[in-house]
């Protein structure tokens, strides 16, 4: 496939390495932010082409690792409903909640449907009148203006059997919480491509400049990311912190104009908890009052309260750098992809699944 | 979640605004695909798919800027 393959070509990245190589003189430490690309670097063994000096740490940018335990028991509650078909994107089923996962549910007979895109979940809506068609709408800003034109869609239709569980997430809140930690290890960031290719970059060279740190958006390949850690590397030997696109080819600095039109009409900016870091001012989304109808957690009327999670995950301190899978006590033992303790070992994007699945190369890489 | 890949645009199946869609073929599978965030988006053009919907277009010339800097930093290669 075209910028696929072309991007994993060993011998271009032999080239990008050297040049790291090269530039570098000292220690750095430098935050990937979206789980897509954690996963690449553990699934190529990226860390095996970058000095010893440099250090790759994961940040907060799985959004199936940072929905909160509540969600996930309202998700749980609405699924287990006879009237319910219950559609999510299927990583989801088997992040736990605090009794049990909606694989669970599903088990029990729950109407349960993994959908890869929202319009399924509208088609399911206008196939299905009699039934009340419930969809998990989780995400990034990559996610949202999907989500979004499902409950568009469902509006412009007149469905009245559709709505959304909504449980979305904004980036650059998450960097700046990270940024402004007094512990913060993080010196420079991979930003996410995908988020950006909606987004655009134009609301990071203010944090770039508050917190002194260079920020490069990012794509998703080796050629990518090493790439990326290149820019970062030359900003940080000369002492710079300007924002830099290397995924130049998917992302322009302004985004994607129509899809944050469509975030614009559908939702509100709201304060988010964030499943192991905790609440963070305007960084979530939430149904503008015109959607309310299609708001699950509205119609359905939902009493749950937040859990604490006494699971013994330490995702949160993993998601913001602080921790590496390895350094988690139940990592492999109690915690594993089969029995996951936390959502970071569920998720295909979630740093502890990607230890996991590709762990002879990480233990023979840090160990 | 995040994940996005690129599909080349086969053939426009549908012209209404919000619900322009397209075949889009991945490496030899075809899905349909949204279109409405890209309405730029051509037959043959390359764009990024995420969860259903086409995300961007990938622009030709910046995907080959990075070949452009590692033939100045040595030999390139057989890129293939």
């Amino acid at each position: 496939m075209k910028y696929l393959h072309e991007y994993r070509q060993r011998q271009s990245i032999e080239k990008i390495s050297a040049e790291i190589a090269r530039i570098t003189t000292r220690p750095w430490t430098i935050m990937e932010v979206c789980g897509g690309q954690t996963h690449a670097i553990v699934k190529y063994g990226l860390q095996q082409f970058l000095p010893q000096q440099v250090e790759l740490v994961h940040g907060p940018g799985c959004p199936v690792c940072v929905t909160s335990l509540e969600i996930i028991d309202k998700a749980i509650a609405i699924a287990a409903r006879p009237e319910v078909i219950f559609c999510s994107f299927g990583d989801m089923l088997r992040v736990p909640g605090s009794e049990r996962d909606l694989l669970a549910v599903k088990a029990g007979g729950g109407d349960i449907r993994t959908v890869y895109s929202p319009l399924h979940a509208v088609e399911l809506a206008q196939q299905n009148p009699d039934r009340e068609v419930v969809f998990f709408a989780i995400g990034f800003e990559t996610t949202a203006p999907a989500n979004a034109m499902a409950a568009f869609l469902a509006r412009k239709k007149g469905l009245r059997n559709l709505s959304l569980l909504v449980s979305h997430f904004l980036v650059p809140p998450a960097i700046e919480s990270i940024c402004s930690a007094a512990d913060s290890r993080v010196q420079g960031f991979l930003a996410a491509g995908h988020v950006c290719a909606i987004m655009g970059y134009e609301q990071y060279p203010p944090l770039a400049s508050k917190y002194r740190v260079p920020i490069v958006v990012t794509g998703f390949e080796p050629l990518d990311i090493l790439e990326g850690v290149m820019m970062c590397l030359r900003q940080l030997e000369q002492g710079c912190c300007s924002v830099e696109n290397q995924y130049a080819r998917a992302v322009e600095r302004r985004g994607n104009i129509p899809a944050q039109e469509m975030l614009e009409q559908v939702f509100d900016i709201a304060a988010q908890t964030w499943r192991g870091v905790g609440t963070i001012g305007a960084s979530g989304l939430r149904l503008r009052p015109e959607f309310a109808a299609f708001d699950a957690e509205k119609k359905f009327s939902l009493d749950i309260s937040p859990q604490i999670d006494s699971s013994g995950c330490i995702s949160g301190q993993i998601m913001q750098g602080q921790k590496k899978p390895c350094d988690c006590p139940h990592f492999g033992q109690r915690c594993r992809p089969e029995q996951p303790l936390g959502a970071p070992m569920v998720s295909s994007e979630g740093a502890c699944a990607a230890y996991y699945r590709y762990s002879r190369q990480v233990t023979a890489d840090e160990h | 979640m995040c994940l996005g890949i690129p599909g080349r645009v086969e053939e426009i199946l549908n012209s209404a605004p919000l619900e322009r869609s397209a075949r889009v073929s991945f490496g030899g599978i075809s899905k349909e695909i949204n279109l409405a965030y890209v309405p730029e988006a051509r037959v043959g053009d390359y764009v990024i798919v995420h969860v259903g919907f086409a995300i961007s277009r990938v622009r030709e010339e910046e995907a080959q800027r990075v070949f452009r800097y590692l033939e100045e930093i040595g030999e390139l290669g057989d890129l293939g």
